[in-house]
């Protein structure tokens, strides 16, 4: 018999389910508008030890991500003659949901490693970097819903706090079809309950979508304007992106100036 | 999966410079599809089989049925699982030993596609709500890769589910009891794959091995009966943008309606 356990039983449900995921007045169930991100918390420089660093809070979720490298790759074998080898872990702790999750990575796990690391790579000039090792930790403490999303957010500030040559940061936000209507970074209950699910990061300045992935069903023409409504939500994420990244330098300058 | 580095840029110019004249290596147009060949029902100890080829790539799907337990938060439905190898006989780039990310995430792509358009009708392999179900497993075997995996697989996994029988039974005192005779399983939507390669800013369909091997990003389309988008997934270390991903969904529609004819028959 294959395992029992189903991506739904590892996130978060609220207990009652409400009968409407949206209100007559456009409201959702945590009060949000239809287009409203949730509240967004970004630190950058957090550990130690580190090369790179940083910490995000979007609604309940909370993600730490740390970057280690360029260095000498481990095993020797896997060193790539013509550029870095970028490398990523997303994992999930046991305690991040409602039921424990085993900490062995999960095929769920697995997956969204590999589509973050893509999402990010585009991003780093990994050909500065001949023969050399960069690798990404996330660690989810506490999932509520776009986890990759948030996560791609946070790990590409700690690339850019690790000092890595990058062409642009990479912000992602979700989008989705919720009691037949287009919402914006979903929480766990709308993905679970809602109809579709459309996860997307991008190069803000450069106009490249790095991770499209896509679940449920949508229309060509609902698809269309869900990619927009994902697209408006990275760029309203990524102010805040940008003014963490910032806030590290300031208060070291402060430091500094003290 | 990819060759040296230095092959990748030798060929990435060639099949680049054809690209970008609307050829391609081996004589297609960039929308076409490599030749289809579906045998059905190859296996007979699955429940179901198939057996694609498409151009030189070569999958084989089974099914198998068994009784097993719901999830507890779906208790009146049957259960899906689908599970990918990469043989080590198929490529010489595939080694032996448990699933790696390659093949976690074609198998994942298969089953968003199957259980989004809700192709199988799992309320309808209940069989004590809570206790048992049927559980439904596809197997994906690919047997000689030469690029695009996903829509072959796609493919296969649709034709081997729309080939299962399901064996005749009735429930006495809790006890299932075989009877004779089989009815198919009760499939509901057709959902099909549509992978574009990304290759010098162009998009082309049914990336072939070599293409593969030079394309800077892929992005998989699941189109379902309707032509409703049920899954995606972009993959490769590259990007795309927004008019290129609108551009492949119209073009992931035509192409969806064309392999479905192939396999849905009448």
């Amino acid at each position: 018999m294959p395992k029992r356990k189903t991506e739904k039983k590892k996130l978060n449900i609220p207990q009652k389910n409400p009968e409407k995921l949206i209100a007559k007045d456009d409201v959702r169930i945590d009060g949000r508008k239809l287009d409203e991100l949730r509240p967004v918390k970004i630190e950058v420089g957090v550990l130690g030890n580190a090369d790179g660093s940083a910490y995000i809070e979007q609604g309940k979720n909370k993600i730490l991500a740390a970057v280690y490298g360029p260095k000498e790759v481990h095993p020797r074998h896997l060193a790539l003659p013509d550029r870095a080898l970028l490398r990523c872990r997303y994992h999930m702790a046991p305690f991040s949901v409602e039921e424990r999750k085993s900490p062995a990575p999960s095929r769920r796990e697995v997956e969204l490693s590999k589509v973050i690391r893509e999402a990010l790579e585009p991003s780093v000039f990994v050909e500065y970097y001949p023969r050399t090792s960069i690798d990404i930790f996330i660690e989810v403490l506490q999932a509520d819903g776009g986890t990759r999303c948030a996560a791609i957010t946070v790990a590409s500030l700690a690339l850019a706090d690790a000092g890595i040559p990058m062409r642009d940061l990479v912000v992602a936000c979700a989008a989705g079809k919720v009691d037949g209507r287009l919402v914006v970074d979903l929480t766990d209950f709308e993905d679970k309950e809602g109809e579709a699910d459309v996860p997307l990061a991008l190069m803000p300045n450069l106009n490249a979508i790095t991770l499209l992935q896509m679940d449920g069903g949508l229309t060509v023409d609902e698809f269309e304007k869900a990619v927009n409504l994902a697209i408006d939500g990275c760029r309203e994420l990524y102010k805040f992106q940008k003014e963490a990244l910032k806030s590290k330098y300031v208060a070291v300058k402060e430091a500094v100036e003290e | 999966m990819s060759s040296s580095p230095m092959v990748v840029r030798v060929k990435q110019k060639r099949i680049a410079e054809l690209i970008s004249s609307g050829k391609r290596l081996d004589g297609r147009g960039l929308t076409d599809y490599r030749e289809v060949k579906l045998e059905v029902g190859v296996i007979e100890r699955a429940e179901g089989s198939a057996r694609v080829r498409l151009g030189k790539t070569e999958v084989m799907v089974g099914t198998k049925i068994e009784v097993g337990q719901p999830f507890p938060d779906v208790p009146n439905q049957g259960v899906l699982t689908v599970n990918a190898e990469l043989v080590p006989l198929a490529s010489p780039t595939f080694e032996p030993g448990p699933p790696d990310e390659n093949s976690i995430e074609l198998a994942r792509i298969v089953d968003r596609g199957i259980r989004e358009s809700k192709a199988i009708e799992l309320e309808k392999l209940c069989i004590e709500p809570g206790k048992k179900v049927f559980v439904v497993f596809i197997d994906i075997y690919v047997l000689n890769h030469d690029g695009n995996l996903i829509d072959a697989s796609s493919i296969a996994a649709l034709a081997a589910l729309l080939n299962t029988k399901m064996f005749n039974y009735e429930v006495e005192g809790g006890e299932i009891k075989v009877k004779p005779g089989y009815t198919p399983l009760p499939i509901k939507n057709h959902p099909i794959a549509v992978t574009f390669a990304k290759i010098n800013d162009k998009l082309i369909v049914d990336p072939w091995l070599e293409e593969e091997q030079v394309m800077e990003t892929r992005l998989t389309i699941t189109m379902d009966k309707d032509g409703k988008i049920c899954a995606m997934q972009k993959g490769g270390h590259g990007y795309f943008t927004l008019q290129q991903i609108l551009e492949a969904v119209k073009i992931a529609r035509e192409k969806a309606e064309e392999l479905r004819k192939l396999v849905v028959r009448g």
